[in-house]
């Protein structure tokens, strides 16, 4: 295979948590894939499929798509257990209220952990995920090894994860087959209490609401 | 018997560890992303998602295991505009040796 | 949307044994293979949707299909020592059948 085009080391200097301590690697296409994109890409725009503006507004929204607005909903869940029942029943329609906008997208469910049970999510098909809740999903959510491995061995991959579980708590692997792209709910940590929601709101992780990590307090 | 894209359990994928490395998405990402979202929009819907994945489902096992997450998405894309006649494949190769040509001086 | 699902929350169902993807026709399928001919529990109704299965192939996929959220227990699935363990999968109507026996974990 070509080597890839570009390989940009971007090291950033986020504090967010646990998700952000790697280096972060850019990885692009082999020049005949970047070729092709943009060769169907001005095809489609020429022939008046869409606009350029759709394509650059389209990229734009998908940009200011972020865990950051599923750490919202998580955090008013916390605070806010009329919310709670309303992210349960009805996502999109709960994610509305925060101004975090689903329309378009596929149906979302949220499910909630307990100190009894704890859900983990993949897609063993393909790689379906809460996009217009989190954004894109991290490459090791694509990966054939994650996919091949959650439904099997999850308590190794939590574990690979840092995450152990007691053996009492059940495990509830979720394989994303169909209409539904599943957010997890998870459980607040102790010694939170009687924290803004802000606050609350940067202990969420994204790995904590695909289910691999549980969310801790900075140490 | 199964798929080449069903995974679930399936060594010895799933007894390897799992590579947890950030890749931060290239400006190729973005744009074919965005492009499957123009194609699959209500408002248009040229090409559905399960469709997508059908084409991707498609592939030989070495255009599976060899190209990228969104390089698998634009062959699809590619095979399903064909497919449907929205560009020819006779258009697409021509624009394409357009753009290598301009690329090249 | 409820109306005319076959199932309930807490029937006992069994998954096709069933290959599609064997057979020399181009096949979608939405149930992954480690669940075929296996029993599990129905955890939730979803109401109906397209088949994905004909939507993938550019047909309309109606009737729609009861979706159901089916509960299975993880030990069975890979022979491993039983645990409280499971695994839910979101299953279309067509690929379910009730299942009459009392084991499942």
């Amino acid at each position: 295979m070509d080597e890839p085009a570009t390989h940009v080391h971007d090291h950033h200097d986020h504090t967010h948590g646990p998700d952000d301590h790697a280096p972060i690697h850019a990885h692009g296409p082999k020049p005949e894939y970047a070729l092709l994109e943009r060769a169907i890409r001005e095809l489609l725009i020429a022939k008046g499929v869409f606009g350029a503006g759709d394509l650059r507004r389209q990229i734009d929204l998908m940009d200011s798509r972020s865990p950051s607005q599923g750490a919202k909903l998580v955090a008013r869940a916390w605070v806010d257990p009329e919310y709670k029942k309303r992210l349960l029943t009805d996502a999109k329609k709960a994610a509305a209220e925060l101004a975090v906008d689903c329309s378009n997208a596929p149906e979302v469910v949220v499910l909630e952990n307990t100190p009894k049970r704890h859900h983990l999510v993949v897609c063993t098909l393909c790689s379906c995920y809460p996009k217009a809740i989190l954004g894109i999903p991290p490459a090791w959510y694509k990966s054939v090894e994650y996919r091949a491995r959650a439904v099997k061995d999850p308590r190794g991959v939590l574990a690979e994860f840092g995450t152990k579980l007691p053996e009492d708590v059940e495990v509830r692997v979720v394989d994303s087959t169909a209409d539904m792209r599943y957010l997890v709910l998870p459980m607040r940590p102790s010694g939170s209490e009687g924290w803004s929601e802000e606050r609350l709101a940067a202990l969420v992780t994204r790995d904590s609401m695909i289910g691999v990590t549980t969310p801790t307090l900075p140490a | 018997m199964r798929a080449m894209h069903d995974l679930g359990g399936v060594e010895p994928m799933a007894s390897a560890a799992i590579d947890r490395e950030e890749h931060a998405l290239t400006q190729f990402d973005k744009n074919v992303d965005a492009l499957m979202y123009l194609l699959s929009h209500p408002s248009r819907r040229i090409i559905r998602v399960d469709e997508l994945r059908r084409a991707i489902e498609s592939f030989t096992p070495l255009q599976y295991s060899s190209l990228t997450y969104y390089e698998k998405w634009l062959q699809a894309m590619h095979d399903l505009l064909v497919e449907k006649g929205v560009l020819t494949r006779e258009e697409i190769a021509q624009k394409c040796a357009a753009l290598r040509a301009e690329t090249a001086t | 949307m409820k109306a005319g699902a076959r199932y309930s929350p807490g029937d006992r169902v069994r998954v096709r044994l069933d290959w599609p993807e064997a057979g020399a026709k181009r096949v979608h399928i939405r149930t992954p293979h480690y669940l075929r001919g296996r029993s599990g529990v129905v955890e939730r109704v979803f109401g109906a949707y397209p088949n994905p299965e004909a939507l993938a192939f550019g047909q309309p996929g109606l009737p729609a299909q009861p979706l159901y959220q089916v509960r299975f227990a993880q030990a069975p699935l890979w022979a491993k020592a039983a645990s409280a363990d499971t695994v839910i999968a979101d299953l279309y109507e067509h690929w379910l059948e009730p299942d009459a026996e009392a084991h499942h974990g």
